[in-house]
């Protein structure tokens, strides 16, 4: 828990999933993204006269789909309400949402926090998700001093999804959102852009004296990015304590971020909030979910990430946090599981070390998916075999993993024959290089017989370079010992 | 309970209502009776009845997700008032 100065800090998020259907809502228009202005907005989403909205089932589908794999109440009856507030880029003059009766009620995330040694595992316990549909898009510039509304975003199929005010960190906050992030694209329901507007993060902020009742909160609207959901909290956390420390009380408001200056100011407040009068849509009547459907849904759900989590930890020994890692995408997982298959799972360790380590490494650099790895997750599972049984060391097998990710041949054994690698186990060949290394680094030797243990891998080093990486490091070690009569 | 000159002035900004003085006077009149009816529906004792989301009992209908509307751009915006670019274009409102 972080508690700056003496101050319990308390973040509650609201996210907006962009769901993954081929149309909107509640018309038959298509939601791809990148269109060209209003060619994507059908009479509905532009709210002419006589038209009534009729409820996408993949939508529905979906929200069923979150409720299961977040542990959630899915609603068998619930109601669609208007929100009603004026915009250009809402033509009907409301949102259809969901108010008193939500689909998804309930539920909790559990969330892997910081690395290493101070890594902890937290349940954020959800309060709801509810479908809606999302607002067209204004554009303030270029049309002289009017504004351009493009439609084509609205009638989006939205679940928003809220949490308890739980969190007590940024670093919390974004956990959690990386955790939701994973999971709605592991599930299949959103496409995780965030660059396209389909995973948009609300955060409300407040601070407080352990123990007092919660303090005044601020919301920090649309924040699309995990980098700036931190700055965001951080910055808010900090003008808040500053706030109250100078003598100020806090006033509920609406911020924005900005990503410029890293700051948040003031979009409204409470006295402009909105009064959004909410009330049940006569147009829809409840949405009714039969079991059957909550059970077609279930049946089409991948294994979830906790559980894939549990299971590599109980059947390979793996840390949590490794498992954690693992299962941060359903790619990531998928290829970890088809490295163990092929390499046999006394090679699952090693094997969560190469896909978190080396693999992750270059796909970070080159920005390219797992899915797209050069390396196949049965090449990288040649090299493990290699590095099972001796025939090379860790460090000729990255040698080894950088050919295959460069196309320089098929499989491990091809690169390993084709370039000599293999590793040098006959005595009488390595035992000459010792005899070398000895000769040319005679101070070392005198440091080791003086006592100076380090003096003695400097040798090994040595021992390994003049064989060009290709000896056994243990045998290395052994016969080094043997020559110094240790 | 009743409504005062202040709630309706509210009221009419929310919903985006030019409303003159004497016209808000005769509304704050109409609403007030359509209170007072609601009041004496509030006597009605109501525990234990879920509260109606639509009037009529039935369940909303669902259609497969597919695309079934072609675009027809120029036809909807024919009768805006201004477009440019495909846009529609309205006063500058910035929030």
């Amino acid at each position: 828990m972080s508690r700056p100065n003496g101050w319990e800090v308390v973040i509650g998020l609201e996210t907006h999933v962009q769901l993954s259907t081929v149309s909107k809502i509640f018309s038959g228009a298509s939601t791809a993204f990148g269109a060209e202005p209003n060619r994507q907005a059908c009479a509905v989403d532009m709210a002419l006269p006589g038209v009534l909205p009729v409820m996408n089932e993949g939508a529905v589908d979906r929200a069923i789909a979150f409720g299961l794999a977040i542990g959630a109440h899915v609603a068998p009856r619930s109601v669609f309400a208007r929100k009603n507030y004026f915009y250009p880029d809402l033509p009907k003059g409301y949102q259809i949402s969901q108010f008193e009766i939500p689909v998804v009620q309930g539920g909790t995330i559990t969330i892997q926090v910081g690395e290493g040694d101070k890594a902890y595992a937290k349940q954020v316990e959800l309060t709801r998700a509810h479908l809606e549909e999302d607002a067209g898009k204004s554009l303030h510039e270029d049309f002289h001093g009017m504004s351009g509304i493009d439609l084509n975003r609205a009638g989006t199929p939205l679940l928003e999804i809220v949490t308890e005010p739980v969190m007590t960190s940024s670093a919390e906050a974004v956990a959690y959102a990386r955790a939701l992030h994973a999971l709605v694209m592991w599930i299949g329901i959103c496409d995780g852009n965030m660059q396209e507007g389909s995973f948009r993060c609300d955060a409300n902020v407040s601070v407080r004296r352990p123990g007092e009742p919660l303090g005044t909160r601020r919301e920090i609207k649309n924040l699309n990015s995990f980098r700036f959901l931190q700055q965001a909290i951080d910055y808010e956390i900090r003008w808040q304590i500053e706030q109250i420390e100078d003598g100020h009380t806090i006033q509920q408001a609406t911020v924005l971020f900005d990503p410029d200056t890293g700051e948040t100011r003031m979009m409204r407040s409470k006295e402009d909030a909105h009064d959004y009068r909410y009330f049940p849509d006569p147009d829809l009547p409840p949405l009714v979910i039969e079991p059957a459907r909550i059970e077609r849904v279930k049946a089409s759900l991948p294994e979830l990430p906790a559980a894939m989590q549990a299971r590599f930890a109980a059947d390979f020994g793996l840390s949590a946090y490794d498992a954690a890692q693992l299962t941060s995408s359903l790619e990531t997982a998928r290829y970890f599981e088809a490295v163990v298959a092929a390499a046999g799972p006394a090679q699952a360790k090693p094997a969560a070390n190469w896909v978190m380590g080396e693999v992750a490494a270059r796909l970070n650099r080159e920005e390219k998916s797992i899915a797209a790895s050069p390396v196949s997750s049965a090449q990288l599972a040649g090299v493990l075999a290699r590095v099972a049984d001796n025939t090379i060391s860790n460090t000729i097998a990255r040698k080894v993993f950088e050919a295959l990710w460069n196309g320089e041949g098929e499989s491990a054994d091809a690169i390993i024959e084709a370039q000599g690698l293999k590793q040098v186990t006959d005595a009488s060949a390595i035992e000459p290089i010792i005899d070398e290394v000895l000769a040319a680094n005679p101070q070392s030797v005198a440091e080791f017989k003086a006592g100076k243990e380090k003096a003695f891998n400097a040798l090994v080093g040595q021992v390994m370079k003049a064989s060009r990486g290709k000896a056994s490091p243990a045998q290395v070690n052994e016969l080094l010992k043997k020559k110094l009569g240790a | 309970m009743s409504l005062s000159a202040d709630d309706v002035r509210k009221m009419a900004r929310l919903s985006r209502l030019l409303i003159s003085d004497a016209d808000a006077a005769a509304t704050l009149n109409a609403l007030n009776n359509t209170l007072a009816l609601v009041e004496r529906m509030a006597a009605v004792d109501t525990r234990g009845v879920e509260p109606m989301a639509h009037a009529q009992d039935v369940a909303l209908r669902l259609r497969p997700d597919a695309v079934t509307e072609a675009d027809a751009r120029e036809a909807l915006m024919a009768n805006a008032p201004a477009a440019e670019r495909g846009l529609f274009l309205v006063p500058k409102v910035i929030e």
